[in-house]
Parts: C-alpha cells; sequence; structure tokens
C-alpha cells in the first residue's frame, strides 16, 4: 500500500472527499445525505411500541440509510485496521495532548483513549457519563434537531439553510460545555 | 420489444440499489478513520480551537457540498433515474426551537463521547466493541426522544 495511503489524511483531501456524498446521494436516490435516520429506523423495526415517530415503512424509509450504516462498519475495519497500523497515534497539538494529560489521559494510541474506553470502563462515573451518557444525549439530540454533523453541518450548510446553521450553533454551545465543564469535572 | 421488457431496461424510482450505498458508507468510513474525525482526541482538540484540522475537514467538505448542489440546481441536474431532486426549501427550512435545543443536547453529547452517529459506526468496525455500548445508548436516545416527542417544545 503507497505510504500516503497509510499515513493519515490531510483535511484537504478528506473534507472535499466527504462533500462529495451531498451531491453524489442528491444524484443517486434524489435524497438528504445524513447519518442519524439510522439511529429511527433501528427504533422503527425493533422497539416501535405505539410510538408514532417509529410507526412507518421503516424498510421502505430507511434500507439504505441501514445499508450505508452496515458499510460503515466495514470501511471502519479497512480504514482502521487494514490502512492503518496498530501503534498509530493521532497527532493533535500538543496543548491539547497537555490539556488531556492533566485530565488523566494517559494513553494516546489509536482513536479513542483507552484510559476510559474500555468495556471494563463501562460501569465507572466517566465510563457512564463519556460512553453511555454521551452516546445518549448524541441520539436524543440528533433525532431533536432532526439532524447530525452529516445533515446538518454538511448537507444543511452545503443547502445554504438558516435552520442548519441553527443546529450547528447548537452542537457547539453544547460541546464546548462538555469539553471545558463537563470533562474536567468526570476526569479532573 | 414487450413493454414488461421496456420496464426491466428502465427501472423504476426507488429501485436504486443497496449494494451501492454500502459501498459508499464503507468508502466514507475509511475518509472518516483515516482522516481521524472519528477520533475523540481530534473532537477535543476541536472544541478547544487548538488546530484546523476539524474546521478544514467540516469547512471544505461544506464548501464542496455547497459548490455541487448550486451547480446542480442551475443547471437542473436530475437523478440517475431521470427524477426531479427535491432540495429542501430554504424557507421550509427556518430555524425553531428544536434546532437549537436539539443541536445543544446533540453537542452536550458530542463533546463526551467524541463521536457523531457515522463514526460510532466506523469505530465499531474498526474493533473497539466498547462502541457498541455507545450505539446502543444512542439508539436508546433516539427512541426516548420519539416517546418525549409530543410533550418537548419544538
Amino acid at each position: 500500500m503507497p505510504e500516503a495511503v497509510m499515513q493519515p489524511w490531510p483535511w484537504y483531501v478528506a473534507g472535499p472527499l466527504i462533500g462529495l456524498m451531498v451531491p453524489f446521494v442528491y444524484w443517486y436516490g434524489g435524497k438528504k445525505w445524513g447519518v442519524s435516520s439510522t439511529l429511527q429506523h433501528l427504533c422503527a423495526a425493533t422497539a416501535p411500541g405505539s410510538i408514532e415517530y417509529f410507526r412507518y415503512d421503516w424498510w421502505k424509509k430507511g434500507a439504505w440509510h441501514l445499508a450505508m450504516a452496515s458499510g460503515m462498519v466495514l470501511g471502519g475495519l479497512i480504514g482502521g485496521r487494514i490502512l492503518a497500523r496498530p501503534d498509530d497515534v493521532v497527532a493533535i497539538s500538543g496543548a491539547t495532548r497537555s490539556d488531556l494529560a492533566s485530565l488523566g489521559i494517559t494513553d494516546f494510541t489509536g482513536m479513542v483513549p483507552s484510559d476510559v474506553f474500555a468495556l471494563q470502563q463501562i460501569l465507572t462515573v466517566p465510563g457512564l457519563v463519556i460512553i453511555v451518557l454521551g452516546g445518549f444525549l448524541v441520539g436524543f439530540g440528533a433525532r431533536y434537531a432532526n439532524g447530525c454533523t452529516s445533515g446538518h453541518a454538511i448537507s444543511g450548510l452545503a443547502n445554504l439553510q438558516a435552520s442548519s446553521l441553527v443546529a450547528v450553533i447548537g452542537f457547539f454551545v453544547g460541546g464546548l460545555i462538555s469539553a471545558h465543564v463537563l470533562l474536567p469535572l468526570i476526569l479532573g | 420489444m414487450t413493454t414488461a421488457e421496456m420496464e426491466q431496461v428502465e427501472p423504476k424510482e426507488g429501485s436504486e440499489s443497496l449494494a451501492v450505498y454500502f459501498t459508499l458508507g464503507a468508502l466514507i468510513a475509511v475518509v472518516f478513520m483515516k482522516s481521524e474525525v472519528v477520533s475523540w482526541f481530534r473532537i477535543q482538540e476541536m472544541f478547544r480551537f487548538q488546530a484546523i484540522h476539524m474546521y478544514g475537514v467540516i469547512g471544505s467538505a461544506v464548501a464542496v457540498g455547497a459548490l455541487s448542489i448550486a451547480l446542480m440546481k442551475r443547471f437542473g441536474v436530475r437523478t440517475i433515474r431521470g427524477g426531479e431532486i427535491d432540495f429542501p426549501a430554504r424557507a421550509a427550512a427556518r430555524p425553531q426551537k428544536h434546532h437549537i435545543v436539539g443541536g445543544t443536547i446533540f453537542g452536550l453529547g458530542w463533546g463526551l463521547v467524541g463521536a457523531c452517529p457515522g463514526p460510532l459506526f466506523a469505530l465499531i468496525g474498526s474493533g473497539l466493541p466498547v462502541m457498541v455500548v455507545a450505539l446502543l445508548s444512542a439508539v436508546a436516545g433516539a427512541w426516548a426522544y420519539g416517546l418525549l416527542r409530543p410533550s418537548l417544545p419544538h
């Protein structure tokens, strides 16, 4: 494999490739690209109960989302295992590294710190808040806002939608609170 | 050629291939992994404004997406099957309460778990079983939203 592929890809290569998803999905399927609807379809498929939000033909509306999400699992394997090395370190800035070190992060290898992201951490306070509550809020908020990073920050902004800009501002308000207030409280 | 044969030659709207979407998902997740946007470290860096990386990725993605949409609208590009493309109308996309409130809740989660929905799937594939827990929590979050939806401000 060429070394340039094995190395991390710069933002000016990755960003435009991600951006091309938007016209491709419009052209191929006439659809707006977004990922978080997948979560709604998973609920509709498994536990719709009598909740109106989940009472629809999830296969007709969501098969393409589910196919794409399944593909993402395979892509994660290819990009994270085959086109990467096990000792890869994400080259974050020195400032971030020292900020995170002061919060008690010691392992900087891989995509996520093993100090927190490990199965045996799930039942600790940091594990519960960061993984379980964090995941819950991502799912709750994405459906409440009717979109996540792909649907609002990329597809929506690319269509110059004011509603998406407002949602993205919300993403940052929440993210700043988590990064600067909640994480130091939990990890510090 | 009989009518039945003609129908076979020209695929109808809605007969798009799931294999294409699967492949697209795989390709984009490779990009997610190799550009490290799935990394908790990168998300923390972004919310600390300590590097251009995430802003570069999202900014250039939006620029390419916006240019593409503008060109598609300008030239009246149709779908591969000849259908009209239904771009969301800007007037119908006026900001409402649920955008800011839901967005802020999403951001709180993004800053903690460091991954939005697409990267959650990619991280599971990269061999992090702990991310299955995060994904199940996200599905539970979506379910809770569905349950509470009638009583939430929108």
